[in-house]
């Protein structure tokens, strides 16, 4: 009697989850169908939701643009950080209005998938270290030093070539604790690109985002080699900007393209993106390490959007543009709360006459409203 | 979750053999019913298992066509200059998990023995919840634990303290080429997995020593024996099975688990470690690690292959626990 009692009580239970079940699958059913029924972003089908995907580098940025903007207007914005391989991955299926990338894509890339791209923001890459009684911004690195610690030829910091740059810096000598990424990353993209560029015959491991490193530990993300290096004495690292102030780590004067000393800061970041010759560049492709310039902070990097020069819907394409625009013109402050540079005026005019000529919806231009 | 899942487990011998011998009055349509609907659950869960190993190597197709066998024998990962090798991760896998599995298992064991045997029920209700909320835990908390407490600790004390002392020739220990001060290393990653699992095997462990037949301990008991000899002769050789299918459950686990150890493992992608002070990689993390900036067909497709490779591990060891559960039933199946 008892029995039978727990076992239809288990019976009840069990043709309740298997209902439940089945009703999550007939929705879900429900649901594909009208995804694929729907040629857009399936996460909304209002025009008041911008839909992105990628790159994790601008991602507070993204955020704290689209807070502000949903403020203002009725438009949120969703952006995902991925990757920047997701990103690039969505917007060629068209699952998203945009996708950002932390590198630019090659041209004939952006032509085979239909895409245009611009840079929407700015930041700073800088090298962190933590030695006995080095403050910040004291010790001085060159892009050939750097190259050699991160590929094993500079083990101490007693090496007579770190010395010769810092005279009258006191550096306790003691074994480089050498600290990189784990995870493949935009950030290790800017500044393996920035060894390339500026020790090119020392560095052979070229600009990747990830790379075999011959030496060091990684760690993940920007938060992991900000804490490695903060607990490890004797370390060097390389984080975003942001990373580095946050948590309070000793940054580094690096050697600049014009053989100045420059200390890391958002009017260096802003002078690379000034020099940079946007103009010149097809579909913007440029990479922002090591620009001239007397005060241009070397390790620089743009964040890119993607987005297809085809749109669905002239609506939609309009609502993320006037999106972007609005990020350019009065996004600015709440770029460098958050130590990411604004691009100049005379870049995002360019861009957005870009939009004019290469964005189309139904045969017709979108831009300018 | 974990103790719903183990209650259901245990329950589920005794009630199946109600089930057959039930007596079935009125239930005209109920049983039909229920048969049908249990019957397209069991079959979703499979179809969504072939689905997923069919998917796993439809994607991973490309990757296999190009690299062929010499995906498993190639030690370094580095896409950025054509080399896709599992071997490294594989053995930071294989190495992390036997560090979880020698430290939880016997500490699980002896926890459960506590459980069950020494401490009085209302104690073990407290100690009990206070394990099994371990499992609640998600493991980016684990990761974090580690990345702020663990990696200092054996980077600043444990490390220096081991290799300086004779310990520090022994194979295994002695730092290897790759050594990087110990913090972030197989270790560290294997003593936070450790924990991770812990919850999961003395549950079950506990839930499998509940089983040994009170009359039989009773009968130890009365015939004079001590404490241990009831544990070491009669509990133990009711449930060592169990313990066994037990520590499998955990190994399942370690073998899969990606965040946590991540953050801790080093990120090693080219060597396999010579030593447990060695950083490393393990299969999970190294696609956690490698997937958000997988650009081409080739890296996404070797990162499938990955994903395969882990999946054909996990069910090797599933299966081997479901054969050791079915023997650890079949010990205890006189019981009451």
């Amino acid at each position: 009697m008892r029995k039978s009692i727990r076992l239809r009580r288990t019976a009840a239970a069990v043709a309740l989850m298997a209902v439940v079940a089945l009703a999550a699958l007939g929705l879900a059913a429900c649901g594909g169908d009208e995804t694929s029924a729907e040629s857009g972003p399936p996460a909304s089908d209002t025009t008041d939701t911008i839909v992105g995907a990628g790159a994790s580098f601008p991602y507070p940025l993204y955020s704290k643009w689209g807070s502000e903007y949903a403020g203002l207007t009725d438009v949120k914005l969703n952006y995902q950080s991925i990757g920047s391989g997701g990103g690039i991955s969505a917007i060629t299926a068209k699952t998203v209005d945009f996708g950002a990338s932390d590198s630019p894509l090659e041209p004939t890339e952006l032509e085979d998938a239909g895409l245009v791209q611009w840079p929407q923001c700015v930041g700073g890459v800088v090298m962190i270290v933590n030695l006995e009684g080095i403050e910040s911004n004291e010790l001085r690195l060159t892009g050939e030093l750097i190259a050699k610690i991160y590929n094993g030829d500079i083990t101490d910091w007693g090496d007579p070539a770190i010395a010769a740059v810092n005279k009258g810096v006191k550096i306790p000598s003691g074994k480089i604790s050498v600290v990189h990424r784990s995870d493949s990353s935009g950030t290790t993209w800017i500044f393996t690109s920035y060894l390339a560029a500026a020790a090119g015959d020392v560095w052979t491991l070229g600009g990747e985002k990830e790379i075999a490193w011959p030496t060091g530990v990684g760690g993940k993300g920007n938060e992991g080699v900000a804490a490695s290096v903060q607990q490890l004495k004797g370390s060097i690292g390389y984080v975003e900007y942001a990373y580095a102030e946050e948590a309070g780590l000793a940054t580094t004067q690096v050697q600049n393209a014009d053989g100045e000393w420059v200390k890391p800061s958002l009017e260096t970041f802003t002078q690379a993106a000034a020099q940079a010759d946007w103009a010149g560049a097809e579909d913007f492709y440029v990479v922002l390490v090591n620009q001239p310039g007397a005060t241009t902070w070397p390790i620089t990097g743009a964040s890119f959007i993607l987005t297809q020069k085809e749109q669905a819907d002239a609506g939609r394409a309009q609502t993320m543009l006037k999106f972007f625009d609005w990020a350019f013109t009065q996004g600015g402050a709440a770029a460098e709360e958050l130590n990411y540079v604004p691009l100049p005026e005379s870049v995002y005019t360019l861009i957005e006459s870009e939009w004019e000529k290469s964005i189309t919806a139904a045969g017709g231009p979108v831009w300018p409203l | 979750m974990s103790t719903v899942e183990l209650d259901m487990q245990r329950q589920t011998g005794p009630r199946r053999g109600a089930a057959e011998a039930a007596p079935r009055r009125g239930h005209r349509f109920g049983d039909p019913v229920f048969r049908v609907l249990t019957l397209v659950c069991g079959l979703l869960v499979t179809i969504a298992m072939f689905t997923l190993a069919g998917v796993l190597i439809y994607d991973s197709w490309p990757a296999i066509r190009e690299l062929g066998f010499s995906f498993l024998t190639t030690v370094s990962w580095s896409p950025s200059s054509g080399s896709y090798g599992a071997l490294s991760a594989l053995a930071g896998t294989a190495l992390t998990t036997i560090v979880a599995m020698v430290i939880a298992v016997p500490l699980a064991f002896v926890i459960a023995l506590l459980l069950t045997e020494l401490v009085p029920p209302s104690v073990a209700r407290v100690i009990g919840t206070a394990v099994e909320m371990l499992a609640a835990i998600p493991s980016i908390i684990f990761g974090m634990w580690g990345l702020y407490v663990l990696v200092p600790f054996m980077q600043g004390t444990v490390v220096p303290a081991v290799t300086g002392s004779w310990l520090g020739d022994l194979p295994l220990i002695r730092p290897g080429a790759t050594f990087q001060g110990g913090g972030f290393s197989i270790l560290t990653a294997g003593l936070v997995l450790a924990v991770m699992v812990l919850p999961f095997i003395t549950a079950f462990t506990r839930d499998v020593l509940l089983m040994v037949p009170r009359v039989t301990k009773e009968a130890g008991y009365g015939m004079g024996s001590t404490t241990w000899e009831v544990l070491r002769r009669i509990s133990l050789r009711y449930a060592l099975s169990g313990v066994v299918g037990a520590a499998f459950i955990g190994l399942g686990r370690a073998l899969g688990e990606t965040m946590a150890v991540a953050y801790l493992v080093g990120g090693e992608f080219l060597n396999v470690p010579s030593s447990l002070f060695d950083p490393g990689t393990t299969v999970a993390s190294l696609i956690a690690l490698q997937f958000g900036e997988a650009m081409t067909e080739l890296d996404i497709s070797a990162l499938i292959a990955m994903g395969l490779v882990l999946f054909a591990i996990t069910m090797v060891f599933q299966v081997l626990a479901q054969m050791w559960l079915k023997r650890a039933q079949r010990t205890a199946g006189g019981r009451a």
